[in-house]
């Protein structure tokens, strides 16, 4: 059986090294200087200059990204969810379908739509509304970002509903809850892990873009991810976008550990509360 | 009343993701240059697309990068997955603690990576670096498909055909291949359409002005807005479409001949 061992062994020699040492490679970079010495500087640096705004400022931007996902998301993940079986795999089909084409080309399309003489205008005009201007904003960067990353909020939320237990939704029936009280105190503890999952999967994609920004936020908004960009294929200072990245992915880990914790507490809430539950039933 | 509004919600969600997509199509029929001002019908910016070095060239090294690199990423992540499966378990929990950084980890920070590595190394960025960069990054992928499969597999199977006298090749290819085949398909898919739609890091990770249609989408866009992208946007989703009719059609007919 140990015979298959040695199949790993390609894997094994490309996840050394394109996994840890072109990350140990960044933490070189991110931890000297241009002369190859040890030196905080680049860290010194950020903290101390605007870059630091521009980072509280896409963990803003991202935050705000994932609650408009999940409170969009979420109840359209339960509606796709309750469809008829028939239905519901082409509903799921639509959703995954605009993600096969190119992102950037999709990210695009809403230039046309959101720019000064745009459709969005066009329409409003003949309401006879004035123009806005949203392109090239803040807002105009959230409608992307949402655009783009609410099928990763609505996939994993949607697989937990669909592997529910329904029998739990129609005991909570029978035993007198009413819909609001069924959803509550059953079918929203339940859907936790997916509002979890779907939470990172739009928040780190969310708080790292560089593209969606560069298309739709003009040069007015800068993010984290578009300093790094400019660091290495503008100013050239790796030392520096090293940096900049060391302080982002611990921000990651950071959120992910959390997460993880988040996660294990809810397990065990949800367990304790099962306990609960038997513990009733045998009085 | 009710039903209505879930109608409707419904309605207004898939509006949202399918109109960007809509306007993209009619307008590359659009005869004029102004986006959001319908002129008149015309197939100009297809003609023009075609006629287009620049365009047909991305389009050409975008599927020359997929396919090369999805075929060492299936080999090296199917392998891999085989080979791991067969480590003690705390061994095998470090592998994939491993193997989800570059899962987790956004798309910018793998490119930089990527890039420090390639630097260190002295190698000159052009196609071989972004081909090497999309076999990296699509080859977790595929470990995570193919190991579910692996475990699904009972021990026995492997074990009655070296029984039977299979050498360890023979019940790699004749046992163990067959049985996780829908994984390794799977994780093929998966790297397949990763590395289509990748832009961070082939952005990155490419040079020598070897562009991809990310890459040279996202040059257009910030030199000005040319509907001739709207053009080559509305033939690529046409494209996805088929492939989706088509698997899905195979797999119903499939699913019914079972």
């Amino acid at each position: 059986m140990n015979n298959y061992k040695k199949t790993a062994f390609p894997y094994i020699i490309w996840a050394f090294l394109f996994i840890i040492v072109s990350l140990l490679m960044v933490f070189y970079y991110a931890f000297t200087s241009d002369t190859n010495t040890l030196t905080f500087e680049n860290f010194v640096r950020f903290f101390n200059g605007s870059s630091l705004v521009t980072l509280l400022q896409s963990l803003k931007i991202a935050l705000i990204t994932t609650i408009i996902c999940l409170l969009v998301g979420y109840p359209f993940a339960f509606l796709v969810s309750r469809m008829k079986f028939k239905y519901r795999t082409i509903a799921l089909m639509l959703v995954i379908i605009p993600m096969w084409m190119n992102f950037l080309l999709r990210t695009y399309s809403w230039v046309n739509i959101l720019s000064r003489n745009g459709m969005l205008n066009s329409l409003l005009d003949i309401f006879g509304i004035s123009k806005v201007d949203i392109i090239y904003t803040q807002v105009a960067v959230v409608i992307g970002m949402v655009y783009n990353f609410l099928p990763f909020m609505v996939l994993p939320i949607y697989t937990v509903f669909d592997k529910m237990d329904h029998s739990l939704i129609e005991a909570a029936y029978d035993l007198g809850c009413n819909k609001y009280q069924t959803f509550r105190k059953v079918i929203f503890p339940l859907s936790i892990s997916g509002i979890i999952s779907g939470v990172i999967m739009v928040f780190i994609p969310a708080i790292s873009t560089f593209e969606i920004t560069a298309l739709l936020g003009g040069n007015k908004t800068n993010l984290i991810g578009n300093i790094i960009e400019q660091q290495f294929s503008v100013v050239g200072d790796w030392h520096y976008g090293s940096a900049i990245s060391v302080v982002l992915m611990s921000f990651l880990l950071l959120s992910i550990v959390f997460n993880k914790i988040n996660l294990k507490i809810q397990n065990r809430k949800i367990k304790s509360s099962r306990l609960e539950l038997d513990g009733e039933n045998y009085e | 009343m009710n039903k209505f509004i879930r109608k409707f919600y419904i309605f207004l969600m898939y509006s949202f993701l399918y109109l960007p997509i809509l306007v993209l199509i009619i307008f590359s029929f659009n005869e004029g240059k102004i986006l959001g001002k319908w002129e008149s019908f015309s197939l100009i910016w297809y003609k023009q697309l075609f006629s287009d070095k620049e365009i047909l060239s991305a389009v050409y090294n975008t599927f020359l990068v997929a396919i090369i690199s999805t075929f060492f990423a299936t080999v090296i992540g199917s392998l891999g997955a085989i080979g791991i499966s067969r480590y003690r378990s705390d061994i095998k929990a470090i592998f994939m603690n491993i193997n989800q950084i570059p899962v987790l980890n956004p798309d910018i920070i793998i490119a930089v990576c990527l890039m420090a590595l390639y630097r260190s190394f002295d190698f000159s960025f052009g196609i071989i670096t972004l081909i090497l960069s999309h076999i990296a990054f699509t080859v977790p992928y595929v470990v995570l498909s193919v190991l579910p499969k692996l475990k699904q597999m009972p021990d026995e199977l492997a074990e009655a055909a070296m029984d039977l006298g299979a050498t360890p090749t023979e019940t790699l290819v004749k046992v163990i291949f067959p049985y996780i085949k829908p994984g390794i398909i799977s994780g093929a898919l998966m790297a397949f359409t990763l590395s289509l739609d990748d832009f961070v890091i082939s952005f990155f990770t490419t040079g020598n002005g070897v562009e991809t249609i990310s890459t040279l989408v996202f040059s257009m866009v910030r030199r000005g807005i040319n509907p001739k992208i709207n053009a080559l946007s509305a033939l690529l989703f046409l494209v996805v479409l088929l492939l989706m009719i088509i698997t899905n059609f195979r797999s119903n007919k499939e699913g019914k001949n079972n």
